[in-house]
């Protein structure tokens, strides 16, 4: 699955770190606040990253808790709203193609994931680790993504250079005598 | 809390359509007793067919009424939650869906949706388990898809259903549809189905 | 009159094998593979994603293959595809301020917070075949600049402070209507109106934003700003109750600022237009922000003079999937009802004839 994300994702610098989940998610009372923001970064990067940059993560890992379906993969639509004028009433734009995975470790704990695009391998990859990411594995599964996070951001950064260069300095020409 | 051993449909895709299939024959001839067999494991109250009946049909768009019993199972909502997405409201009238494990106390067919003459579509559909079906017993049905009569057995069968079922007949377009659910099998009385006698 | 026809199944399937074979074209020219279509015609990717009204560039860029790079075609293979899929519900409101700019103009404001920045346009190009490019001659690296970080507001926030933009007001839990699911009634709120637009023919839509120019319903519009770039999608599902990164999708907004005169509740101020299209198009978002503002006239108590203005007319021919249903359809077997007019046609002219005659004896 290609999400356009080697020449459209200027986005992905603020998904690249945890200050780029979205700020006004809804504090879930039965969570820390900042466990749901790592969660959304984690989320994000994998929704970002490549099938084999995941499949690559996980190994790094070494041995992990076996994974077993929670519910199987799936590919699906989300509608994808918009606000009239940009911030007024929501209105149904379009769907999107979105795959998700839910998975439960040996050990009890569950991951999920919900992604642009049909990769169902690629939505399990991103359960299995968002699962992992809920217990001992957590600084681990952070240092496997660490490389996909870097590419992302190095991405992002070169597309934002291209693009400010662009950018339009005006100047005032001056006409007639006075 | 999603029991820890329950399990939705082995082949999502798979097996919502064989399910919707099995359905639809069972539509298509109202009172034939169609052959299920759902490959998932739902939580303890909640019957196998009526679980499968919810997740062919149930999705975030249609509204769920699930009568007291499966209401206070906690494990029955978070159950349907995760694997339909469907939202549940405790108005039978808001309801597409009734799911129903106790028939004896079902509500009257009021009070549930039964659509309106542009939109008759728009009525409950109610889903209620039962222990038997078979295509013989004290039921005689007549009407659209039946050659002739055909014979329905259902246990238990609630007496007073015989009367709601010709009132709810009357009001055609309009009108509820009830499908019976056994652990193997399914039967559907849509609301074209006269019940001719009832021994 | 519909009758069913049965027969020519051989000469159909040849019609498809043969299909397949001139999709191919001749041998000696390497077949084209998806991933070339969505990364290097990317805008009729875009294009066959806003109309077939769904996000998935890899699947819009497959249906251009396979449609052989008839869009529309393209796009009614989309629209197929989403009907075989779950919904599993709708995302959060996309927030275009969030967007990560990849261009960003505006023809009101000269110097505007975040600045004007061109991006990959063809504007102030000069239209000219470019022989270079059947050379396949590499393009020269981009040029770099560093990169700002700053906030990016919308224009027509600039302006709100002093009500000379009309501000949109926001409803929380006002259901949002969806024409997927329930058909069109008219008068259709906004919300409907919008959706049926976003997903509307570019060239339909063109052409009557076009008209409102000409004076077919003016609406004295600016580019308050126009904007393409990512924005990242977000979706709460039900057994999480967060919202979880659903990935970066790519927009054009539009936003049309209209002159308007006041009425006897309103001040004169600006009124607005809004286009929000998935990919890059400025053409179809600018088009969209025309037509939804002269679609607001009855809101501003203005007269329904022009074709734009008419939303069943509007709301009912954009779709351009319907509408080659329903002009293509003519195409198929019409041979029974045709025999009926025959006769009738037939049957008029002798009556026509008769009375000639009758009338030529009455002269003589």
């Amino acid at each position: 699955m290609t999400q356009r994300d080697s020449i459209r994702s200027v986005g992905a610098a603020n998904a690249a770190g945890a200050s780029a989940a979205p700020a006004d998610a809804r504090p879930d009372p039965a969570a820390a606040g900042a466990g749901i923001a790592a969660r959304q970064a984690l989320m994000a990067a994998t929704a970002m990253a490549r099938r084999d940059e995941l499949e690559a993560a996980l190994a790094s890992l070494g041995p992990v808790p076996a994974a077993s379906a929670l519910r199987a993969p799936e590919s699906g639509l989300v509608m994808l709203r918009g606000r009239a004028g940009g911030d007024g009433r929501p209105f149904n734009l379009g769907e999107a193609t979105v795959t998700r995975a839910a998975i439960r470790l040996a050990d009890g704990r569950t991951g999920f994931a919900y992604q642009l695009g049909r990769d169902a391998a690629k939505a399990r990859l991103a359960a299995i680790l968002d699962g992992l990411a809920q217990g001992a594995e957590r600084a681990a599964v952070e240092a496997a993504l660490a490389p996909i996070r870097a590419r992302i951001a190095a991405e992002a950064e070169t597309k934002a250079r291209r693009v400010a260069a662009t950018r339009v300095d005006f100047f005032t020409m001056v006409r007639g005598e006075d | 809390m999603l029991a820890a051993d329950s399990t939705g449909f082995a082949d999502p895709v798979l097996d919502a359509q064989s399910t919707f299939r099995t359905l639809m024959d069972a539509f298509a001839r109202p009172g034939s007793v169609q052959r299920l067999a759902p490959r998932l494991v739902p939580p303890a109250g909640l019957a196998i067919g009526l679980a499968a009946v919810a997740l062919a049909l149930c999705d975030h768009e249609t509204a769920v009424w699930l009568d007291p019993p499966l209401a206070a199972d906690r494990e029955v909502a978070a159950y349907l939650a995760f694997h339909t997405g469907a939202g549940l409201t405790t108005d039978p009238r808001e309801a597409a869906f009734a799911l129903v494990s106790d028939l004896a106390a079902l509500p009257p067919f009021g009070s549930f949706s039964v659509g309106d003459d542009a939109y008759p579509d728009r009525s409950t559909t109610i889903v209620a388990a039962v222990s038997g079906l078979a295509e013989a017993g004290a039921l005689r049905l007549a009407g659209p898809g039946i050659d002739g009569e055909r014979q329905l057995g259902v246990a238990p069968w609630p007496a007073h259903l015989t009367g709601e079922l010709a009132e709810n007949r009357a009001l055609f377009p309009r009108g509820v549809d009830l499908v019976l659910v056994a652990p193997q099998a399914v039967a559907a009385l849509p609301r074209t189905t006269r019940i001719v006698e009832a021994r | 009159m519909y009758v069913a026809v049965k027969g020519g199944e051989a000469a159909i399937d040849n019609a498809h094998a043969l299909l397949a074979h001139e999709r191919r074209g001749p041998e000696e020219i390497a077949e084209i593979a998806p991933e070339q279509i969505e990364h290097q015609l990317a805008l009729a990717v875009d294009r066959v994603m806003a109309e077939g009204s769904l996000y998935d560039p890899a699947l819009a860029a497959l249906a251009i293959k396979q449609a052989r790079g008839d869009l529309i075609e393209a796009i009614f293979l989309v629209r197929a595809f989403r009907t075989t899929l779950p919904r599993f519900g709708a995302s959060k409101p996309l927030d275009t301020a969030a967007m990560a700019i990849e261009r960003r103009i505006s023809a009101t404001f000269k110097d505007l917070p975040g600045g004007q920045v061109l991006g990959p346009t063809f504007d102030y190009t000069h239209r000219l075949i470019d022989f270079m490019l059947a050379a396949g001659v590499a393009p020269p690296a981009p040029a770099e600049a560093p990169a700002e970080t700053s906030a990016v507001p919308r224009v027509t926030d600039l302006l709100g402070g002093e009500d000379l933009i009309e501000r949109e007001a926001a409803e929380a839990g006002e259901p949002v209507g969806d024409l997927t699911r329930e058909p069109l009634d008219f008068p259709a709120d906004r919300d409907l109106r919008l959706q049926a637009l976003a997903r509307g023919d570019e060239g339909f839509l063109l052409a009557l934003g076009y008209s409102t120019q000409r004076g077919f319903g003016r609406t004295h519009p600016f580019v308050g700003e126009i904007r393409f770039g990512e924005v990242m999608a977000e979706f709460v599902p039900e057994e999480l109750g967060f919202a979880v990164p659903l990935g970066p999708v790519a927009l054009t907004e539009c936003q049309m600022v209209n002159q308007f005169h006041g009425s006897a509740e309103r001040p004169p101020q600006f009124t607005r237009g809004y286009g929000l299209v998935f990919g890059q198009s400025e053409r179809k978002s600018m088009s969209m922000s025309l037509v939804d503002r002269a679609l607001r006239t009855r809101e501003f108590g203005e007269d329904v003079v022009a074709p734009a203005q008419d939303e069943e007319f509007v709301l009912s021919h954009c779709d351009n999937v319907q509408a080659t249903g329903f002009v293509e359809h003519l195409k198929l077997p019409h041979y029974v009802d045709f025999q009926a007019e025959l006769g009738l046609v037939r049957m008029m002219r002798a009556e026509h004839a008769a009375t000639r005659a009758e009338m030529k004896e009455a002269a003589e």
